[in-house]
């Protein structure tokens, strides 16, 4: 049984179709911002692409060229690049239970894992419950191979124009990014969910003032835990 | 010649933020698959996803720190705004989104 309409091209062609589109364009945007970003920081055109499909994380890559920028010691930039990123460990958590139940070997999974990120995890805990599980690893491969493959370019074609684009088309193209997620993340449908959205929201300006390295964490835990606690007293008062 | 240290932070960047993808898989195949302990995973990784984008129209790092935070409040509000009225039109919600703030940036920029 699979309430998710499978498509006839199979499982990978459908997951790349799906990202080709807003996911795709917003990446390539945002990759456009980062890749002229890093240009400028010092980093030449192939560190630059190569953090974008190594490190694979936005604010991990804009830490790390960051405090490259202002020389601080190697470590610090990469604690501080890990620290940004610390947000993959709830998103891997909370999406492994769709790839668990999949026939594909667990092996896989540390694959899936480096590939994981904001549109794919979207994508995967909107439908994935709804796929057939055979479906999930297939669909998932596509999805993440479309969107690595348009903030590859992205990288590239930011480093190339850095400079020479306008500062009001730069500007635009780099809000497009927070513009899209909050749209993605105000229309989760569950419960929970929605209530975690709120607290996030709210949370995350303010911790990120406590703490710039950590306040992401501090997010996740309490406005989290405290959405998850709130959500559980309300479906125990329904039983 | 790309200096040495560059390649360094670059590979140590990429290995340091895996470490949190792995320890995810790790720790996923060893709980129990109960939905109570997944729906928490869950709530945490929304509220960590949301604060970050709040984040960056609130208080945003690199270039998009030097457009008032008015321009940004006012085009996301417009864009959540048309996104629902529209039946979640995600296209239209985001056209109007960058829209109003090319717009406001132009203008008054």
């Amino acid at each position: 049984m699979s309430l998710f309409p499978e498509s006839r091209r199979g499982p990978v062609a459908h997951g790349a179709f799906d990202a080709t589109g807003m996911p795709a364009l917003v990446l390539f945007a945002s990759m456009i911002g980062y890749g002229s970003m890093a240009r400028e920081a010092g980093l030449t055109l192939w560190t630059a692409v190569a953090s974008t499909g190594l490190v694979w994380g936005l604010p991990g890559q804009i830490a790390m060229v960051e405090l490259y920028a202002l020389g601080a010691p190697v470590i610090a930039v990469i604690v501080a690049a890990s620290a940004a990123n610390a947000r993959f460990l709830p998103m891997v958590l909370s999406v492994m239970p769709l790839f668990n139940e999949t026939p594909t070997r667990r092996g896989w999974h540390y694959a899936v894992a480096q590939f994981m990120s904001l549109n794919p995890w979207a994508a995967m805990m909107r439908d994935g419950p709804r796929m057939n599980p055979a479906y999930r690893t297939p669909y998932f491969a596509g999805f993440a191979g479309v969107c690595i493959t348009a903030a590859l370019i992205g990288t590239a074609a930011g480093f190339q124009m850095a400079g020479s684009l306008p500062r009001d088309v730069t500007l635009s193209l780099v809000f497009l990014n927070p513009v899209f997620f909050t749209l993605v993340f105000v229309s989760t449908r569950d419960r929970g969910q929605i209530l975690a959205v709120l607290a996030g929201i709210a949370a995350g300006p303010l911790f990120h003032l406590v703490s710039a390295d950590w306040g992401l964490v501090l997010t996740g835990a309490v406005a989290g835990t405290g959405a998850y606690l709130v959500d559980r007293r309300m479906r125990r008062r329904h039983d | 010649m790309t200096d040495p240290t560059l390649w360094t932070i670059v590979l140590l960047s990429g290995a340091a933020t895996y470490i949190w993808r792995a320890l995810g898989v790790a720790i996923a195949g060893k709980v129990s698959p109960d939905s109570e302990t997944f729906r928490l995973f869950a709530c945490i990784a929304y509220a960590m996803l949301a604060g970050l984008i709040a984040r960056m129209v609130v208080l945003p790092e690199g270039i998009l720190a030097e457009s008032p935070l008015s321009f940004r409040l006012v085009a996301v509000g417009l864009s959540v705004g048309v996104f629902f009225a529209s039946k979640r039109n995600l296209p239209l919600g985001v056209a109007v989104g960058v829209g109003t703030f090319a717009l406001l940036t132009a203008v008054w920029g």
